[in-house]
């Protein structure tokens, strides 16, 4: 392909864009679903709705799965038993977010982390957020504790922690 | 295991919006490519296709709406799909059609037309994620890739900078695509001061969202012989997946890359991929993701690719030219078709096609590989001369 | 080049609601009773994993991302078809013919009951400017069936006799869970959707999961003592533009069937099979298939139905699993159950009648408002 050829293909600019220069048909459509949690992930959030973290063990490598899944990927067969973990852990890595999820901006900025958590294998970590912190006061292995809502307002959900903090040494 | 070459190659523009629709972009760069190989569609014994998500253009089943315009009507026809890995996937798909002796010319469409989403093409990002445990987060990918940058920087020691000199090098490159979206003559310094959208990534680390179209047309050795005097052969193919438990795993390094390079090294007998690799077109939607990819393909030492981009060596000019094109940061990112733009342009350096933008020394073997999922599936396909 | 068989089958599921699994749990679980069955560990003898599935049917974008962990296939060669459960089964067959893997798994499942939108999700399935806004897929489907009865002149008795016989042969089937003994008078009384197609014509939603494990000709006979040979395969699709087709027949059944026949050397399939697989869905589409596949002609197919040749116990037997009508609909999954169901059958592990079958055709459609199709020959 010579680098001067013209490819096909038919931009349209912004301003043609927001003008409506050309014609298109809209389509509003709310898909809803309602997944089933399964064995696993419904215990999950039982325990989060109790303020506990649980994870399960697979009694082949040992490992403890944060969060917990029903078989183990590794070795391919069922996990074994539930593990209660501790609500601290330390930061495997961090991000700022100035955007929502629509591209849009955001208010504020929102610190994101990935939460490798206590007692549970080394590297088991989830994704949650990060309170009461600076983001210039966050850094890698920082570590964090869970803030849970109060008893009465946890219906069994991820958003029932609702957000980890620094741990006061 | 026949031999299978790559005897065309088309696409189109890529820009944030176009006219077309996303058979009309399909139709465009598949006439291209059968033009260039010299084929008709009814010489084509099978199609597939490659898009990534149907939220994107809100149509289900999406390979059955672009059939038509992709060449498929009345022919064996699919769509194969392996996230943002899915553009350097598609021709693999089509290898062993062509490999096991099904077919013998398979027309390979990669398209996307990421802009009929609104309010914006990132917000079906977020049905990327796990519906019970990640999307009540309010999760976007962009929250993912720059908690792998700040990891990546973290265990390497990588400095903002270092990884700015990808986007500079891309975008560069791109001022000689015909095709190029966001092609551009920048400095570290304009990347480090753009805006910050999910620190450590700003503005202009990330490739835009795109739509566009580009398709290759793949045969097997007996029509490649009759049709062409320059075939380009695949001579290794290789893709892998790691856990959905992306939280579960040290983002630092893609084992996953390793082994899908791995795969496709040791089926076209390459020990040393360093030496025996000339050149690669390496998936960059996000700058460090060039480094990142370069590691896992083992084109350099773990946390070595900074210093490499650094000294110049990933340069047109240089010793190991990464991303000639100008790669998703320069050309676009219309996912699919953007591993295919990866894809056509391997073949056309090694045709010594490629213009203005033909690498310096000369070459025999290049590398085209794309990534996705969430950050966990590599894809690689090997040509030669 | 190596001949491919199938070595192993597994299943979950087959249900109208399975809420005690998540899709991952059921996936599990198939796939552990497929390589049990198979004799294979998936973390050390598998080349290959292939899922066919799509994205509107999960609920989740890129949903390949959640497949690999409970099949075994971490850091392994994993990937989408996104295309019914048979275009996968044919994938793998070509990635072991072409020498890429010698042992790969396929797999495919459906959640339905966990779509609620399912209307929504079909609609948007039309091509956006000139189709979605008034066709759905009950008028689409109707079109074609009007289209169909008219050109070879049945009554309404002949869809609901295929319903009927297809629900009875369910009943023989432990997986069936929408078998029942059900009369064409009740066919024929169920409430009418969108002329001439009515309620009971309709397979109901279901979920489940298949698996199979298909093996190079070396590694088969060194794992298994009764492999079930892919002797051709097939896929086809005719044009996406639902009003430009030619309704009285289903072009992309006779191509896939064209090429499996082809590749497999079947010159006669009218006497080539002990019992076929065939999308059987809303009636009419069994007739319609049977003729693609030259397994009848527009010319016999009426008496065939009206002299009871198809059943469980007649020359021809067709869907002796009880079809789509008594498994239910499983979306992508629903060619990969019917390769379970017949390989089954081949093992002498169906209906009584059938032990002893040699030679199998399974055939599957994606489903409206899709012409794309496949056509898979088996044999022991």
């Amino acid at each position: 392909m010579e680098s001067k050829k013209t490819l096909p293909g038919t931009p349209i600019a912004g301003a043609e864009w927001d003008n409506e220069v050309y014609s298109f048909r809209k389509h509003s459509v709310q898909l809803r679903y309602a997944w089933d949690a399964g064995s696993a992930v419904s215990g999950f959030l039982e325990g989060l709705k109790e303020g506990r973290i649980l994870g399960r063990r697979c009694n082949r490598c040992m490992r403890v799965l944060v969060p917990p899944r029903a078989f183990c990927e590794r070795c391919f067969r069922s996990t074994d038993e539930w593990v209660e973990v501790k609500d601290t852990g330390k930061i495997n890595t961090y991000s700022v977010s100035y955007v929502n999820n629509d591209a849009s901006r955001r208010d504020k900025p929102l610190i994101v982390a990935v939460i490798e958590i206590d007692e549970a294998s080394p590297g088991m970590g989830f994704l949650h957020v990060l309170g009461e912190v600076e983001p210039s006061k966050v850094h890698v292995d920082m570590k964090v504790k869970a803030v849970w809502k109060p008893r009465d307002e946890r219906v069994g959900a991820i958003t029932d922690i609702k957000y980890f903090k620094p741990l006061e040494v | 295991m026949r031999r299978v070459a790559v005897v065309g190659a088309g696409m189109t523009l890529f820009r944030h919006r176009m006219l077309e629709t996303g058979k009309e972009m399909a139709f465009e760069a598949s006439r291209m490519a059968l033009d260039q190989a010299g084929l008709d569609i009814k010489d084509v014994d099978s199609v597939v296709l490659g898009s990534a998500p149907d939220a994107f253009d809100g149509v289900h089943m999406k390979g059955e709406y672009l059939l038509d315009g992709a060449g498929g009507t009345c022919k064996p026809y699919t769509r194969v799909y392996v996230g943002g890995g899915t553009g350097v996937f598609v021709p693999i798909a089509a290898w062993w059609q062509v490999a096991s002796g099904v077919a013998d010319i398979v027309l390979v469409v990669g398209e996307e037309k990421m802009s009929p989403l609104l309010p914006h093409p990132q917000y079906a990002f977020w049905s990327i994620f796990d519906p019970i445990l990640e999307r009540p987060l309010g999760v976007t990918l962009l929250w993912i890739f720059s908690l792998e940058m700040r990891r990546y920087m973290h265990v390497y020691n990588v400095k903002e900078e270092d990884i700015a000199l990808v986007a500079v090098k891309n975008k560069r490159n791109a001022l000689d695509h015909p095709a190029a979206q966001l092609a551009a003559n920048i400095t570290v310094d304009d990347v480090l001061k753009s805006e910050p959208i999910c620190w450590p990534v700003k503005r202009l680390d990330v490739s835009p969202t795109s739509d566009g179209a580009a398709a290759v047309v793949l045969a097997s050795e007996d029509v490649a012989r009759r049709i062409t005097d320059d075939p380009v052969w695949i001579t290794g193919v290789g893709w892998n997946v790691d856990s959905t438990y992306w939280t579960n795993r040290d983002l630092c390094y893609p084992e996953y890359l390793e082994k899908a390079a791995n795969m496709a090294y040791r089926m076209a007998h390459i020990s040393d991929p360093k030496k025996e690799i000339d050149f690669a077109e390496v998936y960059d939607p996000f700058d460090y993701k060039e480094l990142h990819h370069m590691e896992g393909l083992q084109l350099a030492r773990r946390g070595e690719a900074p210093k490499l981009t650094r000294e110049g060596v990933t340069q047109r000019d240089g010793d190991l030219p990464i991303n000639p094109s100008g790669g998703l940061l320069g050309v676009g990112n219309p996912i699919a078709a953007a591993g295919m733009m990866k894809i056509a342009e391997v073949f056309w350096q090694l045709r010594g096609e490629a213009g203005k933008r033909q690498v310096k020394k000369p070459v025999r073997r290049g590398l085209a590989q794309a990534w996705g999922d969430l950050m966990q599936v590599g894809t690689v396909v090997i040509m030669e001369r | 080049m190596t001949k491919v068989a199938i070595i192993g089958v597994g299943y979950s599921g087959y249900a109208p609601l399975t809420p005690h699994m998540s899709f991952k749990e059921m996936m599990f679980e198939a796939a552990k009773r497929a390589y049990t069955d198979a004799g294979i560990n998936p973390r050390t003898d598998v080349g290959s994993f292939i899922c066919c599935e799509e994205d509107l049917w999960e609920g989740i974008s890129i949903t390949d991302e959640y497949v690999p962990d409970q099949l075994g296939g971490a850091q392994r060669a994993v990937c989408t078809v996104s295309d019914d459960g048979l275009v996968g089964l044919i994938n793998g067959y070509m990635q072991i013919k072409s020498g890429l893997a010698d042992v790969v798994v396929v797999e495919s499942h459906s959640k339905l009951s966990n779509v609620l939108s399912q209307g929504d999700v079909s609609s948007m399935s039309f091509e956006p400017y000139y189709e979605r806004p008034f066709l759905t897929v009950e008028t689409a489907v109707a079109l074609e069936m009007r289209r169909y009865m008219f050109d070879r002149e049945l009554g309404d008795d002949i869809p609901a006799m295929v319903v009927a016989k297809n629900k009875k042969n369910g009943l023989g089937n432990p997986r069936a869970p929408y078998s029942a003994i059900l009369s064409m008078d009740e066919v024929l009384s169920s409430p009418m959707v969108c002329e001439p197609l009515r309620k009971a014509h309709i397979p109901e939603p279901a979920d489940g999961c298949a698996v199979t494990v298909l093996a190079s000709e070396e590694k088969a006979r060194i794992l298994v003592d009764q492999p079930v040979w892919i002797r051709g395969v097939g896929w086809f699709s005719d044009t996406p533009w639902v009003s430009q087709r030619d309704f009285s027949k289903a072009v992309y059944a006779e191509g896939s069937s064209k090429m499996a026949y082809k590749m497999a050397g079947v010159n006669t399939p009218a006497k080539h099979f002990d019992f076929v697989e065939v999308d059987d869905s809303y009636g009419y589409k069994e007739l319609q298939h049977l003729e693609a596949l030259g397994v009848y002609t527009k010319e016999n197919i009426k008496r065939a139905v009206e002299v009871s040749e198809t059943d469980l116990r007649g020359p021809l037997p067709v869907n002796p699993s009880g079809g789509k009508i008594s498994l239910g609909d499983m979306v992508e999954a629903n060619g990969l159950v019917r390769v379970v169901e017949a390989v089954l059958t081949l093992r002498g592990q169906g209906p009584r009648s059938l032990r002893g079958a040699k030679h199998a055709l399974v055939q599957s459609w994606r489903g409206p408002p899709t012409a794309s199709g496949s056509t898979v020959i088996l044999e022991v």
